[in-house]
């Protein structure tokens, strides 16, 4: 097991490096950060100069990657753009837990994305809870009553949970529950942002606020997994075990929810566990409709703005997050499932 | 098991044993079965017929800024202010949008360029995803460590994530293309190919894992011994043993490139305009919810109805061509 860890790390390692690598040379394709700075006058092309100089963007990408990884401040850097460095570094490079600064607005990466991690990691979890919930009893449900109407339509429903675009069914629920409910004059829901800035960030509000983009988000995953558990329960539901616990006399609940379900349920864990690591990348559509201010909408507003530092710092957070939970599931699984060896 | 043991009771009425041995015949005979299948592939058809012939009948018109009497994508194209915003009416059935066009005529277009995006991110998927599973499977050693190495590096960020930087970067440097005519953003090409070379791990993954099991058979072996080359053993034996995944998943994967395609155009990086694709038509919608809702719901619509009927068209591939499916030909 410890070996089987240690290998994986191992594995992981250059591919994170590989993955950032190509991730930076991209970026560099972005075009000019410092031509999307919010100023009101253009800058004079010596202030553009002496910006590039401090923010290192005059430096081959070689050595960018290089500061963006280990830091600068083993080197001194030349701030006055006489070809003689002087002026210590003073970056420590992700290696050490330096995700850098944001071009645009000069903050810490770690502190912009701290400030947004919990907003989405609170939408996501609930999101990540309706649809196991949810998928799991029309899943089971389904596969009890297979080829009847109500597994007809599931199935049906499911095909176009699936074919839908999440803008169309983010709109179309904005348009219903809360355009047309408060013509109607009925209780609607809020459509954007996190709170009503006259009321505050109570919880009631945020609770409120969240219905829509949890609805969109989760029908979408519903479609799928609940296929998923449909399929699995159905081939574990034929098997001689279950036939025996039939036999036995055991009440149907029993057979379905005690042996049958825990068996169909394992895939479903790694299916899961899985999907964790993006839960913290968010959801970048469905906030940007949604005005969600959460990672996705990070993320989406830096990129048309080019600022690198703080598209690599959420993207190399998920690939760790990833490679973390990939090795925690397996783990998992092999507790779960005594038949699966990790060697 | 029936049609070995007993070959008379799979020959139907006036139907030579020949035809009924074909794969394909039988394929389609197991493709027909799938009722939901068959109505999506005629709901398909239709949908191709509305955006090749659509042209012709429903985009036509005089564009008053010119003055001019405009037809084809040129009236698609056709901008005129004092016409914006205008619910649905007889002269234009779905509106028309912030800038004034006629919103039929763009999901026209628009699904012309969706389309086209959608089948050829399909094969340069297909085309990557096969060849990299293929060599990796047949080879085997360190050519197979180091590509399903890159595979699961790409697998470590979030395809849409990847998308997004991909289509950011390439964006604006491929230049306007004409073709038969007709004049493309150069966004149509860049994201054909973003979408493509993000989207062939899956596809890679079972063929490698088909390639791996295929080549322990004997028929490889002999044709080793025979001295055949590596790549007609790949072409020729293995990957048509392995057609029935490759099929499934490049149907699969154009319905999955047309939603990719509405998602970073909505997000402002995928075509831009004037070309119109059916993702780009929705990106200004979020602030017309209210106010608009035939902006966004007309090209939404159009998605969501391709994709389903590509999706159901894939499902009922899978069943025709799956030889371990149980269903009863």
């Amino acid at each position: 097991m410890v070996n089987y860890i240690i290998r994986r790390v191992i594995q992981a390692i250059p591919q994170l490096f590989l993955i950032s690598l190509i991730l930076f040379v991209l970026m560099q394709a972005f075009g000019d950060p410092i031509a999307s700075l919010g100023v009101r006058t253009p800058p004079r092309p010596e202030d553009r100069e002496r910006l590039r100089r401090q923010l290192g963007l005059d430096q081959p990408v070689y050595i960018q990657y290089l500061v963006w990884l280990a830091g600068n401040d083993w080197m001194k850097i030349d701030m006055d753009g006489d070809g003689v460095g002087e002026t210590p570094g003073r970056r420590l490079g992700i290696l050490r837990g330096d995700l850098g600064n944001s071009l645009i607005n000069k903050r810490l990466v770690t502190e912009l994305i701290t400030e947004r991690l919990p907003n989405t990691l609170l939408l996501m979890v609930t999101v990540e809870i309706v649809i196991i919930i949810i998928s799991l009893f029309l899943g089971v449900y389904s596969a009890i009553r297979q080829y009847t109407l109500f597994d007809n339509i599931v199935t049906g429903l499911s095909f176009i949970g699936f074919s839908i675009p999440i803008p169309l069914i983010a709109l179309l629920f904005m348009y219903l529950f809360s355009v047309n409910f408060k013509e109607w004059g009925l209780p609607h829901l809020p459509t954007v942002g996190m709170f009503d800035p006259e009321v505050g960030r109570t919880p009631g509000q945020i609770a409120l606020h969240m219905v829509l983009p949890v609805l969109s988000l989760s029908i979408i995953s519903i479609a799928g997994y609940s296929r998923y558990v449909r399929s699995s329960m159905l081939e574990v539901l034929g098997l001689d075990y279950v036939r025996t616990a039939r036999a036995k006399g055991l009440r149907e609940m029993v057979v379905v929810m005690r042996h049958a379900l825990r068996n169909a349920t394992l895939p479903f864990v790694t299916l899961i566990g899985l999907d964790i690591p993006f839960l913290l990348a968010g959801a970048v559509v469905t906030e940007s409709i949604f005005a969600w201010p959460g990672t996705g909408r990070l993320f989406i507003t830096h990129l048309t703005q080019s600022d690198f530092p703080v598209l690599m710092g959420i993207l190399m957070m998920t690939g760790i997050a990833v490679v973390i939970f990939q090795l925690i599931t397996d783990i998992a699984y092999s507790f779960l499932d005594p038949r699966i060896r990790i060697e | 098991m029936t049609s070995t043991a007993i070959p008379k009771t799979t020959v139907r009425k006036g139907m030579a044993e020949s035809e009924i041995e074909n794969p394909w015949r039988l394929a389609w005979r197991r493709f027909r079965r799938h009722k939901a299948a068959v109505a999506a592939l005629a709901g398909m058809f239709t949908i191709l017929a509305y955006i090749w012939l659509g042209g012709l009948f429903f985009s036509r018109g005089l564009c008053e800024p010119t003055g001019k009497y405009l037809t084809s994508e040129a009236y698609a194209n056709c901008n005129d202010l004092a016409k914006k915003l205008q619910p649905p009416s007889r002269e234009h059935p779905f509106g028309t949008d912030t800038i004034g066009r006629d919103i039929l005529a763009r999901t026209i277009y628009g699904g012309q360029i969706s389309l086209t995006i959608g089948i050829f991110a399909a094969i340069v998927e297909v085309v990557v995803g096969v060849l990299i599973g293929a060599v990796a499977g047949y080879f085997g050693g360190w050519i197979d460590d180091v590509l399903m190495r890159i595979t699961e590096a790409m697998l470590i960020i979030p395809s849409l994530f990847l998308l997004l930087v991909l289509s950011k970067a390439l964006g604006g440097r491929v230049p306007p293309i004409d073709v038969l005519g007709r004049t493309f953003s150069g966004s149509v090409i860049v994201i054909i190919l973003v979408i493509g070379f993000t989207s062939w791990t899956y596809l890679a993954r079972i063929v490698r894992a088909n390639v791996l099991s295929l080549k322990q058979l004997d028929f490889i072996s002999a044709s080793r011994a025979l001295g055949v080359s590596d790549a007609r053993i790949i072409f020729r034996h293995l990957l048509p043993n392995t057609m029935a995944p490759i099929i499934v998943s490049s149907t699969l994967g154009v319905s999955a490139a047309i939603l990719s395609e509405s998602y970073v155009s909505f997000l402002g990086l995928g075509v831009q305009t004037p070309t119109a694709s059916w993702g780009n038509m929705l990106d200004t919608a979020v602030k017309y919810v209210q106010t608009a809702p035939w902006l966004w719901f007309f090209p939404g619509l159009f998605i969501l109805l391709t994709v389903l009927c590509i999706n159901f068209i894939g499902d009922g591939l899978r069943d025709a061509l799956d030889p371990r499916s149980t269903k009863h030909i």
